[in-house]
Parts: C-alpha cells; structure tokens; sequence
C-alpha cells in the first residue's frame, strides 16, 4: 500500500492502455461487421426488413452502453449464460458499434446520388451487382471521414467495459489509485493516454474530410 | 386482356396504350397512346410538367404506371411479374446528367455492364468498348474518369456505355439539357449518325431545330396527353393553337 508512482504502475497502465485498443479493435471490426448488414437492411427494397432494422437501430440508439453491458454481464448470467468480461464488453460494443455505423453507413449510401442508381438499373445490372460495383465504391469514400471519426467515440465508450470488472485503460488507472491514492495524477495519466489515442483519429478524420470536399470542389469547379 | 397481339406485331418496337400515371393527387399522364416502329425516331415535346419524361421513363419502367399498357420488345412493361433485367437489356437510356460512374475510367464504365451482365469476356467487351467509342469519336478517351472529359464527352461516353449493350431501343432524356450549344451539336451528331444506322429511338427534348430534321414522328403532349401527333411537317405547320404557341416560343 502506499508508496509512489514506479514504472512497474506504468507497465500495467500501459497494458490497460493495449486492451482499450484491443476491445475497440474489436467494437470496430464486429459492430463494423454487423453495421455493414444493418445497413444494407435500412435500405432493402422489403419494407419488414426496413422496419426491424430502423427499429433495432432506435431501440440501441436509445439505450445507454452501459446498460447494456449491465445487461450481457449480469443480465445473460441470471438466464443461466455465463459469460466473461472480455465477451461482455465485446459483444456490448459490437451491439452498439453497430447501431451507430449502421446508421452512419445508410446515410453515406443514400447520399450517392439517385441518379447512379438508375444508370446502374438501365444497364440491366442485378441488385447485388448495382451494390457492389457502383454504390459501395462511391459509398466508401464518402463514409471514410466519418467512420474514422467514430472511431474516437468507441474509443472512449470502451471505458465503461470497466464496470463489468474487465481492466482496459480506466480500470487499470483505478486499480493502482487503490493503492496510490494520487487520483489527480494518475487520472491526469489516464486522460493524457486517452487523447494520444483519440488525438490523431480526429486529426486524420478532419485532414479526409477537407480532402473529399476539396475534390468535390475542385469537380464543380471543372 | 391480351392487347399483346396487337402491339407485338413484327415492327412495333414501344408500343403505350392509354396509359394513366399519377404521382399523388397530380395526373401526369392522362391516357397517353403511341407506338414505335422499328428503326423509327420517336420525339416527344412539350411544355415541362407536360409528362414527356415521366412517359419516357415509364417505358424502361422507372416509373410504374396505374392503368393501360406498354409493351417494349415483346415485354409487358406493365405486368408485375416483368423480367425487369431482360427488358434494360434491349432497352437503352441516357440521362440529361450523363451518370458515368465516377469511380471508374470510361472503358470500365462500358465494359461493366456487358461483362457483368451478358457475361462475355473482358477480352471482348474491351474490343467492344473501342467500337463503340470510336463511334461516338471518343476512342482515346478509353483510360479516362469522367471528370476528366467535357460534359459533351461525357454525354457521348453515356452514349456509347448504352451502345455497349446493343439495346433494340434507345431513350434519350433531354441528354443536351444541361450542356450549352456548342456541346450540344457534338452529342446531336452522334445521335444523328445513330438514326442514320437505323436505331430505333425515342427521344425526349428541346431542341426543335434538331427534333425537326430527326424525328420520324413528333409526339407532342400537353397535360397529360397527346395533344398532336404527325410527321416532323407538324412543327412547321402545327394543327393545334397550343403546339403553335410552343414551337412558336420554342424557336
């Protein structure tokens, strides 16, 4: 108990700091997943596909992460499912990741222009053909500045997979304050950390959207 | 039910019948009738709002229509159970705003849909992809992207993009609308050149120098219908005090 601030401290930070990036490694890539189909749901020419998809959408968009953690962690085991913290975080964040991205993601798919569709039916290409050959290509590029973007926002959501007892960034700043008892220092740590993390995705996501709406200018221009 | 016998006949290419579309509370067409023949070029004019377009774009089944019938190539536009794919295969359409696809160059533009669609080789469809070019003057521009060409060029690669899937029918959507006069006069030589191939066309615009010396047959509409029909002589001796009030202001 006791003592000061070691490298030992720092080494367990910086492990807390590689599983933030871990678990929004895998936020990103299973509510990207996940996001990608809602997505596609959002706009199926089935009006019951629509209408579930938007309803899962509202449904997790109002509904704070943290419950929903609260919900897999000690909701699951009360159904008689056990399930760890590392898989209660990650499918919470995948759940919400996706709700968001999926959203994000429908947005940039209607903003490709109607008439795109239409040249892409004309040519008498098949729906999945229209997808991916003319409005995914387009699609992501409009999506990449803000996909980068909320980044950011898993980032720092992945702070509250501390309160289901998994030791990511915040959790392990809390453990050594247990013994430390510097809260504003080792807070001052953990909140530095966090913006060296986020810092250069808001950067790289600005630098992108200047970027498309440079070209987008330079198009009309022409 | 089975007017197909009619209109199917060897030579009708498009053929509407009493066609009724509303979008809402607006009629936009009110029992609208023509029919194309083969090799023939249709062209429709009117005032804006007078359902020259949305006429058009029923017969590729852009719009679906509420009553009457159209029959394009053998297909039953109208019948809900239409191959829709098989009909945009003989049916081609080029848009007032060209709708390349941005992310591709114009070979890929072309190539796309025959390769995808029809199936045949890359070997081929790029061999194809020069013919068509080439005949809409445009063969260097093979390794471009759209935003590097004029809008005439990129009207005329639309042009070509559709030529690609040899379409028994060719519709044209006010295509030098949006390009001033110099432009325009590059676009209408390949459509020209296009009739005198022995396309069958129909062609919405308003551009009634051209529309006089293209057009077969002059549909024009008025509210919804068809007010006056005839040879390309109708735009020079109107019948109807509406069709001489807008070629009249047209000119």
């Amino acid at each position: 108990m006791g003592g000061s601030l070691n490298a030992n401290h720092l080494m367990f930070l910086g492990y807390g700091a590689l599983w933030t990036i871990g678990l929004s490694l895998i936020g990103l890539l299973g509510g990207g997943i996940a996001g990608f189909v809602i997505a596609l749901c959002r706009i199926s020419p089935s009006r019951i596909v629509r209408l579930l998809s938007a309803g899962y959408v509202q449904l997790i968009q109002g509904t704070p992460l943290l419950v929903i953690m609260f919900l897999t962690y000690f909701g699951l085991p009360a159904l008689g499912v056990t399930v760890s913290p590392l898989m209660a975080a990650g499918a919470s964040l995948t759940i919400f990741v996706s709700a968001y991205l999926g959203e994000i993601w429908r947005g940039c798919f209607e903003s490709v222009p109607k008439p795109q569709w239409e040249a892409a039916e004309g040519l008498a290409l098949s729906r999945s053909q229209r997808m991916m050959k003319v409005i995914l290509p387009q699609a992501v590029q409009i999506a990449t500045p803000p996909t980068v973007g909320f980044m950011v926002q898993i980032i720092k959501n992945t702070s509250l997979a501390s309160v289901v007892g998994f030791v990511e960034l915040a959790r392990s700043g809390q453990i050594i304050n247990n013994s430390l008892f510097e809260p504003f220092l080792i807070y001052t740590i953990i909140a530095v950390i966090y913006f060296a993390l986020c810092y250069p995705l808001s950067l790289f996501s600005h630098r992108l959207e200047m970027r498309g709406g440079r070209a987008r200018i330079e198009l009309e221009a022409a | 039910m089975h007017k197909i016998t009619r209109t199917d006949t060897a030579s009708s290419v498009v053929g509407l019948s009493n066609v009724h579309k509303s979008f809402g509370a607006l009629k936009v067409l009110n029992g609208v009738s023509f029919e194309v023949n083969r090799g023939e070029v249709l062209v429709l004019i009117g005032r804006s709002g007078s359902g020259k377009s949305t006429a058009l774009r029923c017969i590729d089944r852009f719009e679906t229509i509420d009553s009457g019938e159209i029959v394009v190539c053998g297909h039953r536009v109208s019948d809900p159970k239409l191959d829709l794919r098989a009909l945009r295969q003989d049916v081609g359409i080029v848009f007032q705003s060209y709708n390349l696809f941005p992310h591709l160059t114009i070979e890929e533009n072309i190539t796309l849909a025959p390769c995808s669609v029809k199936g045949i080789s890359k070997v081929q469809a790029k061999e194809q992809a020069r013919r068509v070019l080439a005949q809409v003057g445009l063969e260097d521009k093979l390794h471009q992207y759209p935003e590097q060409l004029s809008g005439g060029q990129q009207q005329r690669a639309a042009i070509a993009r559709s030529l690609a899937m040899q379409p028994k029918v060719m519709l044209f959507d006010e295509v030098t609308s949006a390009l001033d006069p110099e432009l325009t006069g590059e676009v209408l030589k390949v459509i020209e050149a296009l009739a005198a191939d022995g396309m069958t066309m129909v062609m919405v615009t308003h551009e009634m120098g051209f529309a006089r010396g293209i057009a077969n047959r002059v549909v024009f509409m008025h509210h919804g219908k068809v007010h006056e029909t005839g040879p390309a002589a109708i735009l020079t001796s109107p019948a109807t005090p509406e069709l001489a009030q807008f070629v009249g202001t047209g000119l």
